[in-house]
């Protein structure tokens, strides 16, 4: 008796739940290693996995065993020279036989736990605790999008609704039930009259009485109603919620003269660190590029971060951009904003209360999120100290200095503190 | 020549290279056919096709379907699918399960001809030795170890809802540590049973804990004999079986934590007979495929293409690699098993004057019976006590080397000549004895009166020590305990050598 059965298609990744568990066993480790990778490579190969190493001691699962030393005796095969009693030197790196130990061929020492993060798993851990500020509140309180369907029928609605098929059956169905035993008796006097004209002589008077009932019975089914409003039909569309799904991210930058390249790099990642952190959420995500020195225009990706500008720093300009472009595009209410600013506070001194009106008033209340970073190594200048005025009435905008490059990383996780939400 | 020709007019099986359902039924005909007519006494089988990835998940649950969560078998997966993907190692042709039915999981990525020597090896050959060898019969329970697996899962699962992943998580960790000091080498179990395992269990967990509770009742007026009296032992005799002492004696564990040590430890005995029959049972197994598809090749039914494709897997698989090259990894259990077994057979029909001296029970008799005398009732190492013979020893060029480290060079104790052979027999047949190639690690006293420490022995073998780890190890004894916990190392005349020690100042019950 034998049962051959294909498993082939059953359940993969049964393992996933152990690998899950190792992660979360070496989170620290890992977190570590993948901080580490962080620093060493461009931000561009965020999208994905990672070798990760681990030390092997870490993840050891100790065994009594023996150690070197004391007496072994062992059996190998293949002697080609050996005789009884020979003495033989201790093969180098001492243990017994062969199996020396050392790197092995892919370079990776045996002292480590080297294995790969997917794509996934590398970006969970990089986005560890972090969450998007009134994300949650906008997923599960404030929905602004509906999407109305049919759900059957229903016995009351707004006349434009009114199913007249459904209501003119049901009518039917009415009149029919209603009038039943009035007809059943009608054709009774049918049949008795018929029976007394055949007779002779004739009972006129019998016949006089049934024919009288019978019109009686006719003046009763016709006062059934036609339609009653009893008999009204209505479709029911009924409303769920769609959860909006899209998201616009507005990148500004200064491109003004004092921005030099290296500032620019470090914008760059803080925008394609909030880039990635979007997808993860939105299914459709787009991206408003707009640079401005004293005069803002929007531009493509190339541009934005690689043509070269010079002059002074009107802020409010890309502000006034911002504001005019979500008014045209994104002012359905479909779209979640998200905004990211960075400058190196260098405005002109008279612009910056108007910016921080701009802000307050005609931009922060259509946003999800606003952020504004700061990159300079030096004292805090105008533009930030206008927008620290924001910050205690809008929860919706965050702002931070970047003073080095290695401060990205942290200045994110404060911007995005899970505390927002 | 004539007669096989004559056979070889029956007609051949299809030898595509692809394998389909139907072929592998045919080809499964076939060898069950023949290895019934060698008397191959089997559990009923059941041939699993399964993908490369599933094959890598079963690798990482110890090659059973199911099994419980814990995170080393994640470990584990990542490194077999991390060795798979870089094309570092291949993955088994297949993966058989010692339960009733007899489990054969064979891979997606296999030749037709694999597929058929994977047959042969596993669903007759490995499954014959498991129906009939002693320590199986006695040591596992075939009919009840899926579904003892499944409660095991189950069980922990319910656990890590009501005390939390984590704090299983470090039970479990700690009682791998010990599943190596976690069998009987001796004793005989009983049997398992899924019903009464769930049954009993309950009771199991109320009765032991009054019983730990007795223990350590401590009442004034037996202290003020206890002084008087000889001290009584507990354990009043060493216990081996780490695991089962602290399940039964532990004084801080709960109820769950008992059940689950017990998991851990009937798991452990469940595999323990495969760590002591891997040469024979491997050595079995391949030669029943090998013996089988030559009889199917000689009454025609195998096609020549598919017998060299079998010749080629079955000779890479018998490689024994010599002493002075790089890939040498020690004897090969399937070269050793299968030269053995072959040779026995070679003994009972064509026995040499020399085979009469060394083996005069065996030259001679009837193979079949002897076949199955040996497989029933031996492990690897009274297996080479038994049957390594001088031929085995010359065709190997077998040698043994000493290497004491109070000498400044190693000796060859013995070659494959007269003098040697019994020296070469001896010491492979120790090399397979877990009892020494493991170090002997017993509980050997609890001050039940004083700190209720626990003192382990390790009795030293040919002065071996402990390695590192056993620092690390006795850590996890601790927090079993919940008390200090020390490692005696005693040489031959009970001497002490060394002491280590973990202590515990307050009980750890909590972070349990």
């Amino acid at each position: 008796m034998v049962r051959i059965i294909d498993r082939r298609s059953d359940s993969r990744n049964k393992s996933t739940v152990n690998r899950q568990r190792f992660m979360r066993r070496f989170k620290g480790q890992i977190r570590k290693a993948v901080a580490d990778a962080i620093d060493g490579r461009s931000i561009k190969d965020l999208d994905n996995g990672e070798n990760v190493t681990i030390p092997s001691k870490d993840l050891n699962e100790p065994h009594f065993h023996h150690g070197d030393g004391g007496v072994w005796d062992q059996v190998y095969s293949g002697n080609d020279q050996f005789a009884t009693g020979d003495e033989i030197s201790r093969p180098l790196g001492g243990g017994s036989g062969g199996g020396g130990k050392g790197a092995s061929e892919d370079g990776e020492s045996e002292d480590e736990f080297g294995f790969q993060l997917s794509r996934e798993e590398f970006l969970d851990v990089f986005f560890d605790d972090l969450a998007l500020p009134n994300l949650i509140k906008t997923q599960l309180a404030k929905i602004p999008e509906y999407k109305s369907h049919r759900a059957g029928f229903a016995s009351d609605g707004v006349p434009t609704n009114l199913n007249l098929v459904r209501s003119m059956r049901s009518a039917l169905g009415r009149r029919l039930a209603l009038s039943g035993p009035h007809n059943a008796r009608l054709r009774e006097l049918r049949e008795e009259i018929e029976e007394l004209e055949a007779k002779t002589p004739r009972d006129e008077d019998a016949i006089q009485l049934l024919k009288e009932e019978a019109r009686l019975l006719r003046i009763r089914i016709e006062a059934i109603p036609f339609l009653d409003t009893f008999d009204l039909r209505y479709n029911n569309r009924v409303r769920t919620p769609i959860p909006s799904t899209q998201a616009v991210m507005f990148c500004l930058m200064d491109v003004s003269g004092s921005m030099d390249e290296d500032k620019k790099a470090t914008a760059k990642r803080f925008f394609m660190l909030l880039y990635l952190f979007l997808t993860r959420t939105y299914e459709h995500i787009e991206v408003v590029f707009i640079r401005h020195h004293t005069i803002a225009k929007e531009v493509d990706e190339e541009n934005f971060f690689h043509s070269r500008e010079s002059g002074g720093t009107v802020v409010s300009s890309a502000l006034d951009m911002m504001r005019d472009i979500v008014q045209e595009r994104y002012g359905s209410g479909q779209w979640n904003i998200y905004g990211a600013q960075a400058s190196d506070g260098d405005n002109w001194e008279n612009d910056s209360p108007r910016c921080k009106e701009l802000l307050s008033q005609a931009i922060l209340p259509f946003m999800q999120f606003f952020a504004y970073i700061e990159i300079t190594p030096g004292e805090p200048q105008n533009l930030w100290r206008e927008y620290e005025k924001l910050l205690g009435v809008h929860a919706n905008f965050a702002m931070q200095r970047i003073e080095k490059y290695a401060d990205i990383y942290p200045v994110f996780r404060e911007l995005f503190k899970k505390t927002l939400v | 020549m004539s007669t096989s020709a004559k056979k070889r007019a029956r007609k051949q099986l299809p030898a595509p290279s692809e394998w389909n359902f139907e072929l592998i039924d045919e080809y499964h005909k076939e060898i069950r056919r023949v290895a019934e007519s060698y008397g191959l006494d089997t559990y009923p089988n059941q041939i699993e096709l399964i993908t490369a990835e599933q094959m890598m998940d079963a690798y990482a649950s110890v090659g059973m379907p199911v099994n419980y969560s814990h995170w080393s078998f994640g470990k584990q997966f990542i490194a077999t699918e991390k060795g798979y993907r870089r094309g570092q190692m291949g993955l088994a042709y297949e993966i058989v399960i010692n339960s009733n039915p007899c489990i054969s999981y064979l891979m997606e990525e296999n030749t037709m001809t694999m597929q058929a020597l994977v047959i042969a090896h596993a669903a007759y050959g490995h499954n014959s030795f498991f129906k009939g060898n002693y320590l199986f019969r006695t040591w596992t329970n075939a009919d009840a170890i899926i579904d003892y697996l499944i409660f095991a899962k189950n069980f922990l699962a319910e656990c890590e809802e009501r005390h939390g992943v984590e704090a299983v998580e470090l039970l479990l960790d700690s009682c791998h540590a010990l599943m190596s000091v976690g069998v009987d080498r001796y004793k005989r179990p009983p049997k398992l049973s899924l019903e009464k395992e769930k049954m009993r269990q309950k009771e199991r967990e109320d009765y032991l804990q009054s019983q730990v509770n007795d223990l350590w009742r401590t009442l004034p007026l037996q202290e003020a004999k206890a002084s008087q009296t000889v001290e009584r032992r507990f354990p009043s005799e060493p216990e081996e079986n780490l695991l089962y002492f602290v399940e039964k004696s532990a004084p801080l564990l709960e109820p769950w934590q008992r059940e689950v040590v017990r998991i851990v430890r009937k798991v452990s005995q469940y595999f323990f007979p495969q760590r002591q029959t891997q040469v024979m049972n491997e050595g079995w197994a391949t030669y029943w495929h090998y013996t089988i598809l030559n009889t199917l090749y000689d009454e025609g039914l195998l096609a020549d293409s598919v017998m060299l494709e079998f010749l080629h897997s079955h000779t890479s698989v018998v490689m024994q690699p010599p002493y002075n090259v790089p890939w040498h990894r020690g004897i090969n259990p399937y070269a050793l098993g299968f030269a053995m077994w072959t040779d026995i057979r070679r003994i009972c029909e064509e026995p040499t004057e020399e085979d009469r001296r060394w083996f005069p029970d065996i030259a001679g008799s009837n193979w079949r019976e002897t076949f199955d005398f040996a497989m029933r009732n031996f492990k690897d190492e009274s297996f080479v006590a038994q049957f390594l013979s001088p031929k085995v020893i010359r065709d190997f060029r077998m040698f043994a080397i000493t290497d004491d480290d109070d000498e400044t060079r190693l000796k060859v104790a013995a070659i494959h000549d007269d003098a040697g052979y019994q020296r070469i027999r001896e010491t492979l047949s120790e090399q397979y004895n877990i009892g020494s190639k493991e170090p002997n690690v017993q509980v050997w006293n609890v001050d039940v009166r004083g700190d209720r420490s626990l003192t382990l022995r390790h009795q030293s073998f040919k002065r071996r020590p402990l390695a590192a780890s056993a620092d690390e190890m006795l850590k996890h004894v601790a927090r079993l305990w919940g008390f200090t916990v020390r490692l005696e190392t005693v040489d031959d005349d009970g001497a002490v050598l060394r002491t280590r020690e973990c202590r515990v100042e307050t009980r750890m019950s909590a972070t349990i």
